[in-house]
């Protein structure tokens, strides 16, 4: 898929929001920051435990965020219900991760630390994320490390028995924990694991095939959720006393993505319609080792993990349209160009970083691979100097996966790789203690946007996932408990009458419509757009054009689409056609985020702010702060700001050279 | 490339299923076995009919929630491969393909290809995991795991819960499923505190559930796209004799 040049229509509309009349607070602890968290959780309120079975907590996704909170508040005796889109929790897309798992353990003596951690992430994030937060997931890094163990997950090991780590983009320590190229299934089945054990000791009620379709504010607190039961295609509420989202991301906003395909925004995208502030819906992820597209009929692009790059080489050829193939071009004629451009990092440049470097060779005319979208990974260097079992030790089912899709064989030939959709930093706006701007909904993993910044550094996702659900959401959910005052609503009260009313209304209304196009002619659609003026590379001209163009777009959609069945009974499509109109919504203020942050930062590359050899151009003076964006029903999105302080790392332009 | 699908069609769990013959023309040798079907629903809803529903989540070959039978083999003819990620390029021109879900009185169908398997997860409730609540642990270092065990463990817990050992039994038995964990958690030391319970109680829930009985045909093996070995199989027959033996019960 060609990258073309936006070509904006004569007379754009200008894109327009309102700044907020909000303050956000996040609640940050005072004190030194190794200090903060300590505090916070002696500051906070308990629940006896005699008392926490009368409290109902909702918590909606069962990835590694979702599934470690139910199963923490479970063992503390909360009453919990957890609910998933698939037919077992063991199947969130938490399960894909391939790498590993960040933590500052320091078991090679490498001068590691928590400090160092703290210091690459805030760094890897390009200065656009919280310091106490980011602070305070590198200290629990190590703890989810024991837990891990503890469960079982079978991480790799030495032949002393002890832990093996490798290293990982925007890192010079060896710190990442990881389990062949299966990590993060292993870590969310033991996360599933600890689930299971609580469903069976009843603390825990499971919800599979179960979709969150809007959620139920009451008195300004978040009280339930209205859900569709996939299979009998049920709508109803479910009440409690706070309500969890760890929903993921929203890649799949760009339909190609290496997100799984039920991955969606509706719970949060809802939320938000509802008051939930979303934070920096602009910073997407693009990872820079994917497999390339092979044609318009393609459902997804498949991530070859980061880990690759420990003892694959980047290379093209340095003369532009090169048509031999890899093997017939000689040392001399190659361009090893992350090891030239950054001889520090090297291969192992971070994501934002190594994809805009691939992307820029391409648009040279020097990819390589069909349509010259891609570039090469090579391993015969590592296999030579390591031998093919190592390798294949090391990477095996990641090999054996690149020549399943493509058909080619990665020990003889280079892998070719292109960069793709894979991760979202932004989310909804949590405070120091995960709660949104509703009390009560709090957000964890990826669907919050507390801890990456502009760009999140590799095998750092499961980290954050993990210490939002183990560590830090039944401390803090509990605090909340501790002190709200909420009265007892049940069923029949007006507002989940009328929450239910609407989602009803609107399930009916997409099966009404019986137009000519299919749900994922649309999103496709949506998905050229984004990629083309909202993905690797954004400028003003091409941001005002998707701007203008998104709500055609979506006027088409709801007056066009067909959705086929009925919705008392399992129908994929109707699944499909409610995530795809709230993609709409929410692309529209991806784009406007885009627009608005004019400066480049991390995954956010305005082509406009750019250094002299194409690095990001930060301006610390006008945008060091977290875009808050709240719905406004009545007119343009209200924008507040949330000032980002750097207390103990100075602000500096990134460098990897 | 043009084929001719035999799909199963059942509209609900008690409505009586058919095959239906359709006609593909338009297949790329590159696309996967699911986008082959996507674009064959796509062909379906322009023309008004239902579309066909499968499972699917992440094609990525890991999630495990993929679930047809092709051509009689659970995940189709590519050793090692889930259904997701085999790709047209192993059918030929012409080819008639034959797709079904998973068949197991334990795993009733929900419509078309999708199935329920929430039998599995109540097996893992049974005992499928270690006794360890959030900050109970101690330093992950202070636990030595030989690497041949650690590795071991992991060829065991790679397992993806997809249920094709069950859809290749003759007797529909869970047994691959049931042994890859207890051999996973068996293999480690941090497991050995629960071994034998754990072992009776996960075959127990096996068989509340309505799988059959392992006969040792090794269908389950040979279908499993993880290559799960059936010395799992081995290893969980010794434990619940271990277990007998020292009288530990469900």
């Amino acid at each position: 898929m060609a990258i073309e040049t936006p070509t904006p229509p004569a007379r754009v509309p200008p894109a327009e929001w309102e700044l907020a009349d909000v303050v956000l607070d996040a609640k940050i602890p005072s004190g030194p920051i190794e200090r903060k968290w300590e505090k916070a959780k002696f500051e906070m309120k308990l629940v006896s435990p005699a008392n926490r079975r009368r409290f109902t907590i909702l918590v909606v996704g069962s990835g590694l965020a979702g599934a470690s909170a139910a199963a923490t508040l479970g063992e503390m005796g909360y009453h919990v219900k957890c609910f998933c889109y698939q037919d077992s929790p063991r199947r969130a897309h938490s399960i894909a991760a391939q790498g590993g798992i960040n933590a500052a353990k320091n078991y090679r003596n490498d001068g590691d630390s928590v400090y160092r951690l703290f210091y690459d992430t805030i760094k890897g994030g390009d200065f656009r994320s919280r310091e106490a937060n980011v602070y305070r997931l590198a200290e629990l890094s190590v703890n989810i490390i024991d837990q891990c163990v503890a469960q079982g997950v079978p991480f790799a090991r030495e032949y002393g028995g002890l832990l093996d780590t490798r290293s990982f983009g925007g890192a010079l320590v060896s710190r990442t924990f990881y389990a062949r190229g299966q990590t993060g299934q292993q870590l969310l089945l033991g996360a599933y694991q600890a689930l299971c054990r609580q469903i069976q000791a009843g603390t825990v009620q499971m919800f599979p095939r179960t979709e969150m379709l809007d959620l139920i504010v009451i008195d300004g607190a978040a009280r339930g959720i209205v859900t569709r039961d996939l299979v009998t295609g049920e709508v109803r509420s479910h009440l409690g006393d706070a309500v969890v989202l760890c929903t993921g991301g929203y890649g799949n906003i760009f339909y190609l993505s290496t997100n799984a395909k039920g991955c969606n925004a509706t719970a949060i995208w809802r939320a938000h319609r509802r008051g939930a502030a979303f934070a920096n819906p602009c910073f997407t992820q693009i990872h820079p080792t994917c497999i390339p597209l092979s044609g318009d009929y393609q459902s997804k692009l498949t991530l070859m993990s980061e880990s690759l790059r420990n003892d694959g080489r980047v290379w093209v050829p340095k003369q532009p349209g090169d048509p031999r193939p890899p093997n017939e071009i000689p040392e001399a004629e190659r361009d090893y160009y992350l090891e030239r451009k950054y001889p520090t990092y090297g291969n192992l440049a971070p994501r934002d970083i190594a994809s805009r470097a691939a992307k820029q060779v391409c648009d040279e005319g020097r990819g390589v691979g069909p349509g010259g979208l891609g570039v090469y990974l090579d391993f015969s260097d590592a296999i030579k100097r390591l031998g093919v079992e190592r390798i294949r030790e090391r990477y095996g089912n990641l090999f054996d996966m690149y020549e399943r899709i493509t058909g080619e064989d990665p020990y003889k030939v280079p892998m070719r790789i292109y960069p793709a959709v894979h991760y979202t930093m932004g989310g909804l706006w949590v405070d120091y203690y995960l709660m949104s701007t509703i009390p009560g909904l709090f957000v964890g993993g990826e669907a919050n946007f507390s801890d990456h910044g502009a760009n999140r550094l590799g095998a750092s996702a499961l980290m954050q996932g993990l210490a939002d659900g183990y560590f830090i959401l039944p401390l803090t959910v509990g605090n909340y408990l501790a002190q709200a005052k909420l009265p007892k609503v049940d069923l029949d009260h007006p507002v989940v009458r009328a929450v239910e009313g609407e989602v009803q209304a609107r399930i009916k209304r997409l099966l009404e419509i019986n137009g000519r196009r299919t749900v994922d002619e649309f999103h496709r659609a949506l998905g050229r757009l984004m990629w083309d003026y909202c993905g690797m590379a954004r400028n003003e001209p091409g941001l005002r054009y998707a701007l203008a163009k998104i709500p055609e777009l979506r006027e088409e959609f709801w007056q066009d689409v067909r959705v086929p069945g009925s919705g008392a009974e399992l129908n994929q499509e109707l699944e499909k056609a409610g995530r795809v109109a709230d993609f709409f919504e929410l692309a529209e203020l991806l784009a406007l985020d885009a627009l608005h942050r004019d400066e480049s930062c991390g995954c956010h590359f305005r082509e406009e702010h750019q250094t002299e050899d194409g690095e990001a151009k930060r301006d610390d003076e006008r945008f060091a702060y977290v875009a808050a964006w709240f719905w406004n029903a009545a007119g343009p999105p209200r924008l507040a700001k949330e000032p980002l302080v750097f207390e103990y790392i100075p602000l500096a332009q990134r460098s990897y050279k | 490339m043009r084929l001719i699908l035999k799909i199963w069609r059942q509209p609900g769990p008690d409505a009586p299923g058919r095959f239906v013959t359709y006609e593909h023309n338009d297949v790329n040798p590159h696309m996967s076995f699911l986008e082959m079907l996507d674009v064959l629903n796509q062909q379906l809803i322009r023309k008004g009919e239902d579309p066909i529903a499968f499972d699917h989540d992440c094609r990525e070959g890991i999630c495990g929630m993929c679930s047809m039978v092709i051509n009689g083999v659970p995940h189709g003819p590519q050793r090692a491969t889930t259904t997701c990620q085999l790709h047209m390029r192993h059918f030929k021109d012409g080819d008639v393909i034959t797709i079904e879900p998973w068949r197991a009185r334990a795993f009733p169908v929900i419509k078309d290809l999708v199935v329920d398997r929430s039998a599995f997860d109540r097996i893992i409730a049974a005992g499928g995991y270690i006794s360890v609540n959030t900050g109970a642990a101690p330093e992950a270092a202070s636990i030595l795991v030989p690497k041949t065990d650690a590795d071991r463990a992991f060829d065991a817990a790679a397992c993806i819960g997809c249920g094709a050992c069950v859809a290749a039994c003759p007797n529909a038995s869970a047994m691959l499923f049931t042994a890859a964990k207890v051999a996973h958690l068996n293999s480690l030391p941090q497991g050995q505190p629960e071994r034998y319970q754990r072992v009776v109680r996960m075959v127990a829930q096996m068989e509340k559930e309505g799988f059959g009985h392992c006969t040792n045909h090794g269908e389950c093996e040979a279908a499993c796209p993880k290559e799960i070995s059936l010395d799992t199989i081995a290893q969980l027959n010794r434990d619940l004799l271990a277990a007998a033996l020292k009288g530990v019960r469900a």
